[in-house]
Parts: structure tokens; C-alpha cells; sequence
């Protein structure tokens, strides 16, 4: 399986994909982001099949506020920046940049969540609970699918810092740390869309 | 809802009384044999904790196995009450739907798929030369999801009551007001558990295929099983989590009133029927696939020929797979989508026949002037073509978007789809059992009553299905559960439960016939059972040792061990003995999946608490893997050394 690689010269350029087992994980995290895209584009779908029907209740226009929204979004656009600076850091070799940097990303992931959960209670308040419409179960159902993968890419990045935070930048953590960073560009590109086709075509419409 | 706990346990039924005693005698045997022999740690050590791929997928196919006897059960009570006009066999509609519902639900989703890859998981790994798949760990998760998930749907009909609105559970129907009870949501979290783990093993075995081929082995010299499965992966990837999602919705809908479904609240119905079969079709070929690619690994092997026309039957495959995701409103004509709509999805689904017609013509060609030995495998994959041809040609038939207002909800698409499902896929499960069986437990399964499970299973299957497609063009509906002698449909009907008897009766042979040839059959002694043409063969023992090869071979040829064999060249002639990094086991993922099925179980009943505690029992054990160390362990160069010289030296005692 993982074959070891020579580490007489010091960690190699690219520390994450050195061994099989690296190389397996960094396959399979796209394969796997394949059948997320799936996911979230069933989601999405369903999203554009159902915002019509409002049942005579808050309808998108009514409810959305671009500047929250567009706050949210820079955001997370900037965790998925710092998140590339820590894997820049972690094929140099410095750790304690990468641990920085991940933090720094993990922080404006909490915030993010943060003001989601604000942004969805006011909504609440404004009278569109879950079950109001077809249009209020599709809308939180595909953002709020997107929030559940923000805070388990929190717990995943947390425990990550948590259980290497002595290391220094290994052959086997190498991959787990390029791993997470793959998933969070992915929730932030879904996030792109979520603002396009959600929130902007929500108020245009 | 909270049922009373009289309520909960269902009673008054004769036949669900007799599941109820026999589940409860079969785990009280089954504890009783596993205490007496003290084997519960070796179940634990050598099976449960496993990450050898040929042991997972033994797994599998052992749980399809039994599956396959539920859902077979399930079939002979459908034929029973249906072998005559007004039976009284099982008293009433409610238990028919039942019956055709987990009939449905557990052939599809918890026998074809995971039989088959329990057969992948066997044999691929060996055929691309590798000493595992790519995620032993996530291997060993992706069976205990499937295993839990299943264990989940079919305690319902013991438990709570079983599901009762079809296998393609469509909305209003399968909705709080016409399915009332818990049935549904043992559908509903069954299905997601297990989906989970169909989900995981097409990451994996992509992966695997992607990365993992031995030295030479380059794309287009992959065996066709090989290339059926990773294209069949590819497909699980693109429609599983669409039915991860439409399952979600409805389990919304269900458990906390979502408005995905219901129109009173802007909801669309249709739009469970379209997202069911946008994975419901694509899964189609998920099963069928991996049987073509059975099909050409026993016909090259047993005409002794190289597979005729390789390269068309590898863009056969990926044009059915592309074509497969362009097809599902075939199931629905008669909904009324429009005459432009279903002219569309009609062309496209006589497309399909194109690249399959392609492989029939290969394979016969294959056999063409071929040296054939009709031994078991064989006789099924002779069998499979003209039968599967004939579930093909109707297929066709069903396709053209104005006829089929005539066939459809009748017998004859009941009829059609069984004669694909059970020809192609079931065929194609049971020749690849016998045809692997002696790679996974060392010995061949008797020859003689092989040919007698064939014979009568496959005129078994004839007499059952042929009557149905003139049962259909009779007008007789599917899914009812009893009819009246002036329809005339009895003389017919009657036949076809002859027939199902038959099948069932061959199906017990074959079980016997495994536990025959475990007691009396002569072991092999060499790796090469049926003188085969691919690397599985090559290997140093019948059985092969737990890191498959010592020397992971070079590929030179297609035909990889053909050309070994042609040229003198043996692949276990290892000159220096090299370390060898292995997985190590692991019983985290059988625990976190306990907790699915607590959680699941749990919110079948509307019981937060239990759902809760089963969330965080699966957390845990997340948790508790990220912060174990595992990176595998070494078999040094010279345990693996003495290991093949006592396999060697065990076969010159045989021979000498």
C-alpha cells in the first residue's frame, strides 16, 4: 500500500500526494466531491422546480437581504483564501503558518455559520417556517444542507489542529490537511452558486 | 405517532407469526452455535473487523444470499395467491402490497446490487493485481451500512408493519395520509443507510481502478469485469446521491411535514416520480453492467478465445452508461409529458439497444469457432443470451411511447423487466458465484448438480415469466391481488406459479450444492481453477494468500496470464521477497454502524431521543478514528518468503 517516500533530502515539494496512500486519498476526495456536485444539483433542482410555490407565503423577494448576504459571502470566499495560504505554508514545510492559517479559516467559517443561523431566524420571524411552503422547505433544505457542510468542515478542520498540533508537517498528515482544503473550496464554490441562483435570481425574479 | 406497545409488535397475521418465531429460532441458533464452539471472537477477528477485500466480499455475497431467500419467499406467496381466480391465501389486499413492496425493494437494493459487489470486491482487486482496494477501512464501513440498512427495512414486518406503497414508493401515495404508520419510514431510512455504503464503495473502487493496476496494465488491457465495474462505479456516482436526496424529501415530508410533495402547499408530486427514476434508471444499469462483465470473463474463458472485439464492447458500455441517465421518463409515458417529450425519451431509450445489440453480436462471435467447455459458469452465460435477448426485444416493444399506453402497469412489463433482471443480472450473479467460488473457498461446487440448478432454473424461469407477457397484452393489471374466473386469466396464471415453484426448488439446490461441495468436493491445489486468462488466476494458491500476490505481476498482455502461460512465464517465480504494507482491522466501522441503525430506528418511530443518541453514537466513532493511529502494518520479505514455500511445498505433496 503506502509505499514510504525518501525523506533523507527532507519532506518532498508535494508532501500530500508522496505516498499511494496520499494519492489515493487526493483521487478519492474528487471522486467524491463528483457525488456531492450530484447532490447539491438535485438540490438545486428541486430548488428552481419549487420557489413558485410560495402557498400564499413570504415569497424569496420579500425575504432576502443582499448586503447580509453578500457579507457572508466575501467571507467565506476569504476562509477558502487563507485555507490556500496554509496549504502554501504546509509544502513549504511551515507548520506553524499552516496551523495559523488554518485557524484563521476555521474562525471565519464560525463566523459565517454565525450569520447564517441569523439570517435564518429572521426569516423565521418573518413568518416562513419550514413547513409553510415548498418554497421554505427546498430553500432551507439546500442552504441549510450547505450550512451542515460548513460545520462538519469546521469539526473536521478542528480535529485535524487538535490531534496534530505537535507534529510538524508528516507524510500522513499531509494528505488529510490537502483533503479538507479540497472540500472547503468545494462548499465554497457551492456557496456561489447557492448566492447566484438563490439569492440573486431570488430578488431579480 | 407513538404506537402502543401492543400495536408495536404486529400480531394476528399466521404467516408473520411464523417470521416472527423463525427470526427469533434462527438467533437463538445462531448465538447457541457461535457460544458452543467458541467462535465469537474468530467472527469478531477474522469477518466483523475485516479489511481484506475477498472477506468483504464474501460478506456480501453470503447477506445477499439470505436476502435473496426473503424476497424469494416474498415471490412464491405472490404466486401462491395469484395461482388461482379468488385465492384465499393471504386474506386481504394490505398484505399483497406489502408483500410486492419489500418484494421489489429488497431484489433490487439489498440482492442485485450488493451481490454484485460482493463479486467485485472478490474479484477486481486481483484482476488489476493489487493487494487491496484503495480504503480497506472505508471497504469494511461501506458493507456494515448495507448490512444495518437492510437489517433496518426488514425488521418492519415484525416490527411497526411493513411498507406497502411499491419499491418506487410514489408520492401522494407513500405520503403521512395514504401510508399511514411507520412502514414507509423503514423504507425511507433503510434505503439511506444502505446507500450510504453503495455511495462509498464506488468511491473506492474508482480509486482503486484509477490508481491501483499492476505495473503494464494500462486502461485498454484491463479485464472487461474490470471495466464494467469501474464504468458501473461511475454511474453509482452520478445517480445515488439523487436518491439519497429524493429519499431525504420525502423523509422530510413525512417525519417533520415538510412541502416538497404535497400540492395543497406549492409542493409537485411528480417531482418524486422524476428524481425516483433519474437514479432508478441509471441503477438499472448499475446491475446489469457488472453481469455483462461476468458474461465476457466466462465466455472468453471457457470458448478459450480472446474476447472478439474488445474495444467496442468498452465504448458499448460507456455509451449505455451515458445513455442511461437520458431515459427515465420511459417509465412514466402515460403521465402526460407531451408528445415532443416522450418522442424524445422514446428515441432515446431504443438508442440502448444499439451498444447492447453490439455486445450480444461479441459475445457470439467470441463463441464463434471457439474450443467451448460447457461447464457450470458456461451454461449460465449460454443461457443468459438468447433470455436476455428476449427481455431486450421487449424492452424495445415497451419503448415506443404509443404503444406503451397499451403495455403499461400491465403483466407484460412485469414480465419484461424480470426477464432482464433475472436473466442478465441474476444469471450473471450465480455464474460469477460458481465461477469465483473457487477463488473465494478453494474448491468448485459440484458440476453435476450445477447443471441440474441451470436446467431447471432456467425452463423454471420460462414457465413463470413467458405466460406474463400474454397475462399483460390480456389486460391483467400488475399489483393486483386477486381476480375473478370470468376474466380467464387463470390457466396462465396457474402455469406461472408452476414455474416460480420450480425456480425455488432450484434455488435450494443450489444452496445445497454449496454446502455439498464445502463437505465432499475435491480442493484445488493450484490458483488456476478453469485454466483463465486473467490475473485472479495467477495467483500463488487456490485460495489466495491474504496479500494476494508477493511480487505484484507485469502486465504485457490483455490477457495477462494468458500471455504468462503462452510464454512459460510464472508470475509467482519471485526471485527477491519484498516488504508488504497491509490495512489493519478495525471494529469502528461496525460500531458507528449500530448506530445507524439505532438512529434510524429511532426516528422510524418518532423517537428524538433514540435518533440522538444514534447521531452521536456515529460522531463518536468518527471522532474516535480521526484520533487512532493507523497506518497499517508490514508483513516483512521474510514471513512472506516462508509463507509461499509452505503453500509450494503443500502443493507437491498434493501432486506427489
Amino acid at each position: 500500500m503506502a509505499d514510504t517516500a525518501d525523506l533523507s533530502k527532507g519532506l518532498p515539494t508535494n508532501p500530500e500526494k508522496a505516498t499511494l496512500e496520499g494519492k489515493n486519498k487526493f483521487l478519492g476526495m474528487f471522486v467524491f466531491l463528483a457525488g456531492e456536485v450530484t447532490m447539491f444539483a438535485t438540490f438545486f433542482g428541486t430548488y428552481l422546480g419549487l420557489r413558485d410555490g410560495t402557498a400564499g407565503g413570504p415569497e424569496p423577494a420579500d425575504l432576502f437581504q443582499l448586503p447580509l448576504v453578500f457579507i457572508m459571502t466575501m467571507i467565506l470566499l476569504t476562509s477558502s483564501l487563507t485555507s490556500v495560504l496554509a496549504v502554501y505554508a504546509m509544502k513549504k514545510n511551515q507548520f506553524q503558518k499552516l496551523k495559523l492559517w488554518m485557524w484563521v479559516t476555521f474562525l471565519l467559517g464560525v463566523s459565517f455559520l454565525s450569520l447564517e443561523i441569523y439570517e435564518f431566524v429572521e426569516y423565521y420571524e418573518h413568518g416562513l417556517g419550514y413547513t409553510s411552503s415548498a418554497f421554505a422547505s427546498s430553500f432551507y433544505t439546500l442552504v441549510g444542507l450547505h450550512g451542515a457542510h460548513v460545520l462538519f468542515g469546521l469539526g473536521w478542520i478542528l480535529l485535524l489542529l487538535l490531534r496534530y498540533r505537535g507534529t510538524g508537517v508528516t507524510l500522513s498528515n499531509a494528505p488529510k490537511f490537502y483533503a479538507f482544503s479540497l472540500y472547503w473550496h468545494f462548499i465554497d464554490v457551492v456557496w456561489v452558486f447557492i448566492f447566484t441562483v438563490v439569492y440573486l435570481m431570488g430578488i431579480g425574479a | 405517532m407513538d404506537p402502543a406497545w401492543d400495536e408495536f409488535i404486529i400480531t394476528g397475521e399466521p404467516f408473520i407469526l411464523a417470521g416472527q418465531i423463525a427470526i427469533l429460532v434462527t438467533t437463538i441458533g445462531i448465538i447457541f452455535i457461535l457460544t458452543y464452539f467458541k467462535k465469537w471472537k474468530w467472527l469478531w477477528n477474522e469477518w466483523i473487523t475485516t479489511p481484506d477485500h475477498r472477506k468483504i466480499g464474501i460478506m456480501y455475497i453470503i447477506a445477499s444470499l439470505l436476502m435473496m431467500i426473503r424476497a424469494g419467499v416474498d415471490a412464491m406467496m405472490m404466486r401462491t395467491q395469484l395461482a388461482a381466480p379468488n385465492m384465499p391465501f393471504l386474506g386481504e389486499a394490505q398484505h399483497y402490497n406489502e408483500i410486492f413492496t419489500t418484494h421489489g425493494t429488497i431484489m433490487i437494493i439489498f440482492v442485485a446490487t450488493p451481490f454484485l459487489i460482493g463479486l467485485m470486491n472478490v474479484a477486481v482487486p486481483l484482476q488489476i493485481g493489487a493487494r487491496d482496494v484503495a480504503f480497506p477501512f472505508v471497504n469494511n464501513l461501506s458493507f456494515w451500512t448495507f448490512f444495518w440498512g437492510a437489517m433496518l427495512f426488514n425488521i418492519s414486518f415484525v416490527i411497526g408493519g411493513a411498507p406497502d406503497a411499491g419499491w418506487s414508493a410514489y408520492m401522494p401515495l407513500a405520503s403521512n395520509d395514504l401510508s399511514m404508520g411507520p412502514g414507509q419510514n423503514f423504507y425511507l431510512l433503510g434505503l439511506q443507510i444502505s446507500g450510504i455504503g453503495t455511495l462509498a464503495t464506488g468511491i473506492n473502487l474508482v480509486t482503486t481502478i484509477i490508481k491501483m493496476r499492476a505495473k503494464g496494465m494500462t486502461l485498454m488491457r484491463m479485464p472487461m469485469f474490470t471495466w464494467t465495474t469501474l464504468i458501473t462505479s461511475l454511474i453509482i456516482i452520478g445517480s445515488f446521491p439523487i436518491l439519497t436526496v429524493a429519499l431525504a424529501m420525502q423523509t422530510f415530508d413525512r417525519l417533520w411535514d415538510a412541502a416538497f410533495f404535497t400540492l395543497q402547499d406549492g409542493g409537485m408530486p411528480m417531482m418524486w416520480v422524476n428524481l425516483f427514476w433519474l437514479w432508478g434508471h441509471p441503477e438499472v444499469y448499475i446491475v446489469i453492467l457488472p453481469a455483462f462483465g461476468i458474461f465476457s470473463e466466462i465466455i472468453t474463458t471457457f470458448a478459450r478465445k480472446r474476447l472478439f472485439g474488445y474495444t467496442s464492447m468498452v465504448f458499448a458500455i460507456a455509451a449505455i452508461s451515458g445513455l442511461s441517465f437520458l431515459v427515465w421518463v420511459h417509465h412514466f409515458f402515460t403521465m402526460g409529458a407531451g408528445p415532443m417529450v416522450n418522442s424524445f425519451f422514446s428515441i432515446s431509450t431504443m438508442a440502448i439497444a444499439v451498444p447492447t445489440g453490439v455486445k450480444i453480436f461479441n459475445w457470439l462471435a467470441t463463441l464463434h469457432r471457439g474450443r467451448i467447455r460447457f461447464n457450470v459458469p458456461m451454461v449460465w452465460a449460454l443461457g443468459f443470451i438468447p433470455n436476455f435477448t428476449i427481455g431486450g426485444v421487449t424492452g424495445v416493444m415497451l419503448a415506443m411511447a404509443a404503444a406503451d399506453y397499451q403495455y403499461h402497469n400491465t403483466y407484460f412489463l412485469v414480465s419484461h423487466f424480470h426477464y432482464v433482471l433475472i436473466a442478465g443480472t441474476i444469471f450473471g450473479c450465480f455464474a460469477g458465484t460458481i465461477y469465483w467460488w473457487p477463488k473465494m473457498f478453494g474448491v468448485k461446487l459440484n458440476e453435476r448438480l450445477g447443471h441440474w440448478v441451470f436446467w431447471l432454473f432456467m425452463i423454471g424461469f420460462n414457465v413463470t415469466f413467458f405466460p406474463q407477457y400474454f397475462l399483460g397484452l390480456d389486460g391483467m393489471p400488475r399489483r393486483i391481488y386477486t381476480y375473478f374466473p370470468e376474466d380467464g386469466w387463470f390457466s396462465l396464471n396457474f402455469l406461472s406459479t408452476v414455474g416460480a415453484y420450480m425456480m425455488g426448488f432450484a434455488f435450494v439446490l443450489l444452496v445445497y450444492n454449496m454446502y455439498y461441495s464445502y463437505r465432499y468436493e475435491k480442493r484445488e491445489t493450484s490458483g488456476d481453477a478453469w485454466g483463465g486468462r486473467t490475473l485472479e488466476w495467477a495467483t500463488s494458491s487456490a485460495i489466495p494468500p491474504h496479500y494476494n500476490f508477493a511480487q505484484i505481476p507485469e502486465v504485457k498482455d490483455q490477457d495477462a496470464f494468458w500471455q504468462m502461460k503462452q510464454e512459460g512465464v510464472d508470475p509467482n517465480g519471485v526471485e527477491e521477497y519484498q516488504d508488504v504494507h497491509m490495512p489493519n482491522h478495525s471494529g469502528n466501522p461496525f460500531v458507528m454502524c449500530v448506530f445507524m441503525f439505532i438512529g434510524g430506528f429511532g426516528l422510524v418511530f418518532h423517537w428524538w431521543t433514540i435518533g440522538i443518541i444514534g447521531a452521536l453514537g456515529i460522531f463518536a466513532c468518527m471522532i474516535q478514528r480521526s484520533f487512532s493511529r493507523d497506518d497499517g502494518h508490514i508483513v516483512s520479505a521474510e514471513e512472506v518468503r516462508k509463507e509461499e514455500a509452505e503453500i509450494r511445498e503443500g502443493q507437491a505433496n498434493e501432486n506427489g
